[in-house]
Formats: structure tokens, C-alpha cells, sequence
């Protein structure tokens, strides 16, 4: 089986699995069951391929592949690392759970447009795995812009004068950074290396002095915004009038975790770790993560919305990655490519369960969620999951990251870091924990009442996952030290 | 005629067979029949300027005495990689043109006019092709009167009366650069004695009054920068484009003022030399210094218009800035840029006054407030005119990325790391520009044009997905054009002096 | 040199430099259109004239060769005249025409008031919308 196929045409099916699927979803959009048959299909093809290509990776292959030449030096290539194989696992795996609970969610609210839906759902993922996959900035850059622009359409599904100012908030934040920063950043660093080419141990060293390093860093942190470093962070709440498994998408699967796994990519492959630490070219972005994290965390103990409240834990939880970036020692690395696949798994569960309540319920404010645990029980105990997870208590995958960081951070010395972590764990307790308290002990009020079956097995089974993750981090684990290797 | 006959006229009949068909649209003058004929003709010439660049490629600059006579008597119609390039882009762009204006012309156009309409393309069309395959002044000046001629008509038969007011301006305006040029090349004659560009440049060097060659130099470069409104000579362009009808502007954005950029670039290259002193400062200085202007201030202008087709005229303003700083600079990157640009340029602006037509095709309205939410309504359309866009910016993904590149590593290569700096920075602008059509067009209310509109006919989406479609792949599978370009620039610097 | 000889080789410079100075004020002067059209006309001529006087050698005759004569006059700039002559006239005409045109469209041939005229009618659309 695995001898059947070339590590380059593992790559090529990568891409190719998705981009199908867009195409079959589009031609099969008068009989729903097809529809989404397909997409079911591609889904666990595409996790299939993408292990196959795992199993290789974990061997010390490192797959690449030339697709055209743009200009000399300027390629459009695939090159597959462990950071990239990491993404490309997080995303590949919860697509299937997010297409299970799509399935769901679509045909339990009735909702409007499907079929451009899934199509552009299965674009999105094709960005993603193009995003995971890029052998340099260039090819990254463009499989970004790619997933804003198919995403958009995802965000403004409900074509409400709402949904469309959200969309228009979204789509400027994104593509204006990335065209105003991340660019130039990149033609910067393709004009002082010569290459844009990802390369362990990094590529500016000796080409960009240190005050211009810092500044390029400052570039492409602000210009993948998609990491919603504040101020560049409002589009994430905005675009919470989606539909929740686009939430779930935004959040977990793909278009965050494109940001930050950007900067984390951009600082181990482009900079180098030990670059950035030397020259202290990023030891600013410490500080401004730090900040965005426990701002974050103040705005999220006073939203009544169950959605804005997550959303700005998200943008908390991803500063956390950047702030390991910027900290930018080994284990803090791997502690943020860990956290990468901690919370993708976790805030998937989250939304997942606040789409189910809004499924079942169409409650959305937290204050109305009164007993609802006892109502909902299998929904509330993944999202409980979910929230230790968040908090970063074992037994779940959020703590691995968390401790990786909390370590990094004290050998480094650094202790504003070390304080922000602290502060910020008894901030998010702080918010999530009501939550639970309110759903278990107050009184039910009403029907036992779970949202359609394939809304909870999609949720329990991301919750089993987030467990999963904590008790079996062997993989992750692996390749995290693989991308820090020298 | 035998097939290698063919070959060997293959330079004259380029120009000849839409020559010819335009007489025979005249000759005709049947609605009916003017299409089907104009496509012809052009898409015959486009075989011949492909079978060309596969001469070219494979056997260098090919040599056509017009009438057997010798250079030094008769004309000499010489093809080398540099125009070679031009006539591919000027035949593909009128078919494009063509294959688009047939539901267009209808609709913008009076029954009894359209003949002479695609009689004005297909000479419009020879004259430009003229002008590329000439290697002959003299001659060149004859061409280019004839296309100029036909397009002053081309755009007096617009819809709006100010159409009128334009092609006057235009021809007054043309008129002047035209004869600027013949000055030039005559006072050029009177030095050398002939009017090869070839024989003139061999003969330069012999020539003893250096003030009839300041003078020549100055008359034609500027005879040319009218032609292809570099900036501040720009004034009729906005004008034109505007008023002219669709298929009409279509045409002259993406091939008129590239052939005089070919022009510009013979002459310089091939005869004056980039770095002649005039005084202080040297004349590759000016061209930075005007293409400049036009990157900054044409394109700011872009920024504050109220209709999408003088908007998109001063952003070719502007483009044609980039094109021109190519030249200035001067080295084997930066002219493959340039070079690029002049293709990717034509088939964008193409694709966007397309799309631009197709808007005015169903909703009767090109002002910029009228567009709001067309997007919805016609979300084709809206594509190809936000793929043109984000070409004009320059993005990754898009060929307008790939000509920049090559334009930026020229300057760092020249030394001149600030001229790519102010590459970027004015691409700044064109996101603004382009940002406000796709603000309208994308996320505004649909208003009451939109609400009543429906996506473009088929036959008007063919030609402008197509070059849609051509804009993104030739920004990521760019070796077979950036190497076109890449010989046209070797074969340019290789040339005297 | 004769007085006729220098006459004929200084003085026509100064001539055609007149004719073309004055052909280029008028374009720009003048807000007539068929007046404008005079100028262009004027300033075409002038380059038709550089184009000859350089051609007339003295003591030449026409062209065809013959046993008898010595000295030609070169007769390619006539050749060329020609042609510019010709597309002066396609141009003069189309201007005309244009002019014709303009004059049916707006009722006037003057540039100020057919811009005047625009600008009302932009205004008038705006004050209508």
C-alpha cells in the first residue's frame, strides 16, 4: 500500500482530495445525500493520505515537490516538515468531525445555500492543506490569501446586512494586512536572501540587521493576521455571525491556526529560533501577546454572548502560540506547535457544543444556560472537556501546551511571561468555570433534549479526542522535537 | 502559393490580412458579415505572428525586403524577439476583442455603423502591427497615422456626444505627436542619409553635428510619449478610453499604447542610448523621474474618479509608468519586466474593461455609484473584474505579481533599491483604487441597476474568462512569457549602441 | 553664392520655422475648432517643407537617369511628402468631419462652450438625480 504511492503524488492527492470535492459538491448539488456522501468521503480519504504521508514524516522522509516556476528564485513548490505535517493532521482529522457535524447542524436548522456551503468548505480546506504544505512563503502566501477568499463567502452565509458588514470587517482586515505587511515582508526577504525557500535554522541570519529584523518580524506577526494579534483582532469576534461549524472552522480547524502556524513557521524556518534569540528580534511580540492575552481574557469574562465569549478566548489562546514564538526557545516551540493541536481539538468542542445548544435550544447567551447540563449531558460534558482544556487542567491536551510554555518561559527567564500564563489561567477559569457551574447545578427547567445525532457524535468524539491527545501526545510530541531538531 | 512562400511573405501578411479584411468589411457592408470576417482575418494573423515567434526562436531576426528591394533602397520589415513579442500580444488581444465585441457592438452601435466599426478595428489593428514589424521610420510613421486614424473614428462613435469632443482633442493631440515624430525622423534622414533604423544606427556614429541628433532625439521621444501617454503627456488618454464604445477601448488599452512603448524602446535602445546627457541630467533620469509621477500621481488620480472606465484609464496611466521605468533602468531584469508587462498589462486591462462592457451590456450604467452590489447579480463578471484588479495590484497569484518581481529585482540589481521600494509603495495606491470597485461591487446594497441585472450573455464571458484565466496562470506558470520577454531584453541590450 | 541661392537656403528655414511655430499657436490659442484644424494644417505644412528644402539640390533636375545630366534632385523626401501629404489630408478630413459632428451635437464649434456645456449637463444630471 504505501509503496503504491510516491511521496510526491501523496502530496499532489493532499491538494488534489479536496479540490475534487469542491468540484464533485458543485456538480451534485441537487441531490443532498450525494452531496454530502462526497464530502464525507473526501474527508476520511483525505485524513487517509494525510497519514500515510504521517507515517513517512515520522520516518524522516521530508517530501517536496516543484509545482512552476514563477521567477527564478520566486517557486511555487511543496515541501512537508514536521510543523506542516502537524497542521496538515490537525486540519485533515477534524474536517471529518466537522463535516459529520455540518451534516447535522445544516439539515437540523434548515439552512439556506448548502450546497455553495460545502463547496466552499472543502476550498477552504484545499487552502489549508496548500497553507500546511508550502515549501516557501511565496506558495504560503498564496494558499493564505486563498483560504480568506473562500472563507468569505462561508462567513457572509447568512447574507444578512449583518453577516455581510461582518464579511466586509473580515475580508478587509485579512487580505489589507496581508497585502500592506505580510508582502512586502516577503519580497523583503526574497530581495535580502535571495530565497523564500523554508529552511531549518532559518534564512535572514546575516542579510537583515538586527533593528530590520525586528521590524520584518513585526511585518509578518501583524501581517498574518489571522493570528488576531490585538490591535488586528476584531474581524474574529465579527465573524461570529456565521454559521457554527464555520465558527468551528474559523476557530479551530483552519483559518486561526493558518496564522499562527504562519508565525511559528515564519520564526522556526525563516528566522530561526536561535536568530531571533540572539538578536532579540522578537523579544517585543512577548510583551504584545502578553498583553493581547489577558486583555482578551478581561472582554471574555464580560460577554453574555456564548460565541464572543469563545471567540475571545481564541484570540487569547492564539497569543499564547505567539508569545512561545517570540520567546523563540526549543521547548518553547514545541510547546506552541503542541498548543497548535491542543486547541484546534478543544475549541472545536466548544463550538461544536454551542452550535448544539443553538441546535436544540437556540439559546446563545450564557445567562440563559441554566441547567442546561442536565438537559443536554452529553453536550455539556464535552464542552466541561472543552473548558479544562482551555484552562489548560489535565487530563486534557491543553495542558501539554501550556506547561511546555510555563517551562520555556521560567528557563528563559522570562517572567512577564511566566506571570501572563499565570494570570491568565485563573482569568480563563474565571470565565469558563460559571458556565459550568450554572449548566450542572442549577435546576433542569425543563426536558431531557440532545440536538441530532450526528451533532453528538461529532462533539463527543473531538472531546474523546481532547483526552485522547492528553493520555497518547507520542506523535505531536514527535514531531514538535523533529521541527526544533537541528 | 507554396507553404514556404507563405513563410517567407509571413511579416507582410501579419499586417496585410487584417488590412484586408477591413477593406473587405468596408466592401461588404453587411452586419451579418463583418464578424464573421474580422475574426477571420485576425485570427489568421495571429497564426502567422505565432508561426513567427517560432521563427524567431529558432532562427533569430528574420529580414523581409518589402518588394525585393535592398534596406538601403526600399522598406525592410524585420522581426526579432523584441517585436515579435508585440505582435503576438496586439493579434491575441484583437482576437480577444473581436470574439468580445459581437454582442457588445450590437448593442452600443447602430446597425448601418457597425461595418465600418470592425473596418476601424481590423485597420486600427494592421497599423499597430505595422508599426511593431517595421524596421523602417519613415514607414512607421505612415502606420502610425493609419491605426491613429482609425482609432480617432474608432472612439468618435461612442454613445455620448463627448465621444465627439474626445477623438477631436485625440486627433489634435495625436496629430501634434505624429508630426513631432516625422520632424525627428526627418532631421534623423538629413544626418545619415537614410532611413533604415538599422542603416541609421550604423551610420550615427559618423554623424558630425551633434546638436540635429539632440534635436531628433528630442522630437521623436516625444512624438512617441504622446503616443503612449506617458506621463505628463496623458491628457487625451482618460478622455478616449471613457467615451470610445466598449470593444473600442478594450482594444486601445491593451494594445495602442504598448506598441508606442515598443516604439520608445526601439528607438531608445536601438539608436539614442539610454544615458545621453541632456545637460546635468541624463535622459534615463527623466524617464525615472516621469515614470514615477505616473506610478504616484496617475494612480492617485485612479483613487477619486466617479466612472469605472476613466478610473481603470488613469490606472493605465499609471501601469504604463511601470512599464516605462523598466526601460529607464535598463538592465536584463527590469526590460524582461517591462516587457512582461506590456503582455500581462494588455490581457488584464483587458479582461477588466471586458468586464466593464459586460456591466454595460446589462445595466446600460458604467458609473461607479450604479455598480453597487453587481457582484450578486453578476458574480461571473464581478470575478473576472476582481481577478483584473488584484492584477493591477500586483498580487502573488496573479501575473501583475510576476512582471513586478521582475521590475523590483531589476532596480536592486541596478543598485537603485529605492526605485523597488517605490514599486511597493505605489502599489499601495492601486489596492486603493482597485479596493473601491470591489467595495462597490461586492459589498454595497445592490441598488436599482443591479437589482435588475442578470450575468453577461455567454458569448461576452467566453473572451473574458479567457483572459481572466490567463492573468492567474501566467502569474503562476510564468516561464514561457518571462522567457519571450527575457530575449526581447537580451536582444534589446545587445543592441547598438 | 548668388543673392537668389542664399536667399533660397537661409531664408526657407526661417520660413518653415514661422510656419510651424505659428501652426502650433494656433492649435493651442485658438478655441475654434475648424481654426485649430488650420493650425494643425498649417504646422503640417511646415514639416513638409523641412522635408524638401534639403531635397532641391541647385543645378539638379528630376530624377531620371540620363546621359545628358550630372546632378539629381533626391527623390525620396518627395516620395515621402507624399505620403505625409495624403494622411495630412485623411486627417484634416476626419477632423472636419468631427467638427461637423460636434457642431450638430452641441450647436457650437467653440471649446469653451462645448465644455461649458458638459458641465451643465453633469450638473443638471446630478441636481435631476
Amino acid at each position: 500500500m504505501t509503496a503504491l504511492f510516491s511521496d510526491a503524488s501523496l502530496l499532489v492527492l493532499a491538494l488534489a482530495i479536496p479540490a475534487a470535492v469542491a468540484l464533485l459538491v458543485a456538480l451534485a448539488g441537487r441531490c443532498p445525500n450525494l452531496r454530502e456522501a462526497v464530502s464525507l468521503a473526501g474527508a476520511l480519504l483525505l485524513a487517509a493520505v494525510v497519514f500515510l504521508l504521517l507515517a513517512r514524516v515520522l520516518g524522516g522522509a521530508r517530501p517536496s515537490l516543484h509545482l512552476a516556476t514563477i521567477a527564478p528564485g520566486l517557486d511555487l513548490a511543496l515541501a512537508l516538515e514536521p510543523l506542516g505535517m502537524l497542521f496538515a493532521c490537525v486540519a485533515a482529522t477534524l474536517w471529518i468531525a466537522n463535516t459529520v457535524y455540518s451534516i447535522g447542524y445544516m439539515r437540523g436548522n434548515d439552512e439556506p445555500r448548502q450546497t455553495p456551503f460545502y463547496a466552499a468548505f472543502a476550498v477552504a480546506i484545499f487552502s489549508t492543506m496548500g497553507v500546511a504544505l508550502s515549501g516557501n512563503l511565496i506558495t504560503l502566501f498564496l494558499f493564505y490569501e486563498l483560504l480568506s477568499l473562500s472563507t468569505f463567502p462561508l462567513v457572509t452565509h447568512k447574507q444578512s446586512p449583518e453577516a455581510m458588514r461582518a464579511g466586509r470587517i473580515y475580508l478587509l482586515t485579512l487580505i489589507g494586512a496581508s497585502m500592506i505587511l505580510l508582502l512586502p515582508a516577503i519580497v523583503w526577504t526574497a530581495v535580502a536572501t535571495g530565497t523564500t525557500n523554508f529552511t531549518p535554522g532559518g534564512i535572514v541570519a546575516g542579510h537583515v540587521n538586527p533593528l530590520g529584523m525586528a521590524v520584518l518580524f513585526g511585518m509578518f506577526v501583524f501581517g498574518a493576521a489571522k493570528a488576531a494579534v490585538m490591535p488586528l483582532h476584531r474581524w474574529l469576534p465579527a465573524a461570529m455571525v456565521a454559521p457554527t461549524p464555520v465558527s468551528a472552522l474559523l476557530h479551530a480547524v483552519a483559518v486561526v491556526k493558518a496564522g499562527v502556524f504562519t508565525i511559528l513557521k515564519v520564526s522556526v524556518y525563516v528566522f530561526g529560533l536561535d536568530t531571533l534569540r540572539e538578536t532579540g528580534a522578537s523579544q517585543w511580540l512577548v510583551y504584545v501577546a502578553g498583553f493581547t492575552i489577558i486583555a482578551a481574557s478581561f472582554v471574555a469574562l464580560s460577554a453574555d454572548d456564548l460565541k464572543r465569549r469563545l471567540a475571545y478566548s481564541t484570540i487569547g489562546q492564539l497569543s499564547y502560540i505567539v508569545m512561545a514564538a517570540a520567546i523563540a526557545t526549543p521547548a518553547a516551540a514545541i510547546g506552541a506547535a503542541l498548543h497548535i493541536a491542543a486547541h484546534a481539538v478543544s475549541k472545536i468542542t466548544l463550538f461544536f457544543a454551542a452550535g448544539s445548544v443553538y441546535t436544540a435550544e437556540h439559546v446563545t447567551k450564557v445567562s440563559r444556560m441554566n441547567g442546561i447540563g442536565r438537559r443536554m449531558p452529553w453536550t455539556m460534558a464535552a464542552f466541561a472537556i472543552g473548558t479544562l482544556s482551555m484552562i489548560g487542567l489535565p487530563p486534557t491536551a491543553g495542558f501539554l501546551g501550556k506547561w511546555f510554555m510555563l517551562g520555556a518561559a521560567g528557563s528563559a527567564s522570562d517572567w512577564f511571561a511566566v506571570g501572563v500564563i499565570v494570570v491568565s489561567t485563573v482569568l480563563n477559569g474565571a470565565y469558563f468555570l460559571p458556565i459550568l457551574t450554572a449548566a450542572f447545578l442549577k435546576p433542569a427547567g425543563g426536558p431531557v433534549g440532545e440536538a441530532p445525532v450526528a451533532i453528538v457524535v461529532a462533539l463527543t468524539a473531538t472531546a474523546a479526542g481532547t483526552v485522547l491527545l492528553f493520555l497518547f501526545p507520542d506523535v505531536p510530541l514527535r514531531l514538535a522535537s523533529a521541527m526544533v531538531a537541528p | 502559393m507554396t507553404l514556404a512562400a507563405l513563410q517567407h511573405h509571413m511579416p507582410l501578411l501579419v499586417v496585410l490580412m487584417p488590412l484586408l479584411g477591413g477593406l473587405l468589411v468596408a466592401i461588404v457592408r453587411h452586419p451579418a458579415a463583418s464578424w464573421p470576417i474580422a475574426i477571420a482575418s485576425t485570427a489568421a494573423s495571429l497564426a502567422g505572428a505565432l508561426a513567427l515567434s517560432r521563427e524567431v526562436a529558432a532562427n533569430g531576426v528574420i529580414s523581409y525586403a518589402l518588394g525585393g528591394f535592398p534596406p538601403e533602397l526600399g522598406i525592410e520589415y524585420r522581426v526579432d524577439a523584441v517585436n515579435v513579442l508585440i505582435l503576438v500580444v496586439v493579434t491575441f488581444m484583437a482576437l480577444a476583442t473581436l470574439v468580445f465585441a459581437r454582442l457588445s457592438v450590437a448593442s452600443e452601435i447602430d446597425e448601418g455603423r457597425q461595418p465600418w466599426f470592425y473596418t476601424m478595428m481590423l485597420i486600427a489593428t494592421a497599423g499597430l502591427l505595422g508599426m511593431a514589424v517595421t524596421g523602417d521610420a519613415f514607414n512607421a510613421f505612415v502606420f502610425l497615422e493609419i491605426s491613429s486614424l482609425a482609432t480617432y473614428t474608432l472612439i468618435a462613435l461612442g454613445r455620448d456626444r463627448r465621444a465627439l469632443v474626445a477623438a477631436y482633442q485625440y486627433l489634435i493631440v495625436g496629430t501634434i505627436g505624429a508630426t513631432f515624430y516625422v520632424i525627428g525622423v526627418g532631421l534623423l534622414y538629413l544626418a545619415t542619409g537614410t532611413l533604415n533604423l538599422e542603416l541609421i544606427a550604423e551610420r550615427l556614429p559618423e554623424v558630425t553635428s551633434p546638436r540635429a541628433l539632440l534635436a531628433a532625439e528630442a522630437f521623436i521621444l516625444v512624438g512617441i510619449a504622446l503616443k503612449l501617454a506617458l506621463f505628463p503627456l496623458h491628457a487625451w488618454l482618460p478622455n478616449a478610453y471613457t467615451y470610445a464604445p466598449s470593444a473600442a477601448t478594450v482594444l486601445l488599452a491593451s494594445t495602442a499604447t504598448k506598441v508606442a512603448v515598443y516604439l520608445l524602446a526601439r528607438y531608445i535602445f536601438g539608436i539614442f542610448g539610454l544615458h545621453r546627457e541632456f545637460g546635468e541630467i541624463s535622459g534615463a533620469s527623466i524617464l525615472i523621474l516621469l515614470s514615477l509621477a505616473a506610478m504616484f500621481l496617475a494612480s492617485a488620480a485612479a483613487i477619486f474618479q466617479n466612472d469605472v472606465k476613466r478610473l481603470l484609464a488613469f490606472s493605465s496611466v499609471g501601469q504604463i509608468g511601470y512599464i516605462t521605468l523598466g526601460i529607464a533602468i535598463a538592465n536584463s531584469d527590469a526590460l524582461t519586466g517591462a516587457f512582461l508587462h506590456i503582455a500581462n498589462h494588455a490581457v488584464m486591462k483587458g479582461a477588466a474593461f471586458m468586464a466593464i462592457g459586460a456591466i454595460l451590456y446589462r445595466c446600460g450604467s458604467e458609473r461607479l455609484d450604479d455598480l453597487a452590489g453587481i457582484g450578486r447579480a453578476m458574480p461571473v463578471t464581478g470575478a473576472v473584474l476582481t481577478i483584473a484588479g488584484l492584477g493591477l495590484i500586483g498580487v502573488p497569484g496573479t501575473s501583475g505579481f510576476v512582471s513586478k518581481w521582475y521590475l523590483v529585482a531589476g532596480a536592486f540589481e541596478d543598485g537603485k533599491g529605492w526605485l523597488g521600494l517605490m514599486i511597493v509603495a505605489s502599489s499601495f495606491l492601486a489596492v486603493l483604487y482597485v479596493g473601491r470597485i470591489m467595495e462597490i461591487v461586492w459589498f454595497r446594497q445592490p441598488g436599482r441597476v443591479a437589482l435588475a441585472a442578470a450575468e453577461a450573455p455567454g458569448a461576452l464571458l467566453v473572451p473574458m474568462v479567457t483572459l481572466a484565466t490567463l492573468t492567474v496562470l501566467l502569474g503562476i506558470a510564468a516561464s514561457w512569457p518571462a522567457e519571450m520577454a527575457h530575449s526581447a531584453a537580451t536582444a534589446l541590450l545587445g543592441a547598438r549602441p | 553664392m548668388t543673392f537668389v541661392e542664399t536667399l533660397a537656403s537661409e531664408a526657407t528655414r526661417y520660413v518653415i520655422v514661422i510656419v510651424m511655430v505659428a501652426g502650433l499657436y494656433t492649435i493651442i490659442a485658438r478655441g475654434n475648432l475648424i481654426k485649430k484644424l488650420v493650425g494643425l494644417s498649417l504646422f503640417q505644412s511646415s514639416v513638409y517643407l523641412l522635408y524638401l528644402l534639403p531635397a532641391k539640390i541647385f543645378g539638379g533636375t528630376a530624377p531620371i537617369l540620363d546621359d545628358r545630366f550630372e546632378v539629381y534632385s533626391n527623390p525620396l523626401p518627395h516620395v515621402l511628402i507624399l505620403t505625409a501629404i495624403v494622411v495630412g489630408i485623411g486627417t484634416l478630413a476626419l477632423g472636419l468631419a468631427l467638427a461637423i459632428r460636434i457642431k450638430g451635437a452641441y450647436g457650437t464649434i467653440e471649446e469653451s462652450e462645448i465644455l461649458a456645456r458638459d458641465a451643465a449637463k453633469a450638473e443638471g444630471k446630478e441636481r435631476g438625480a
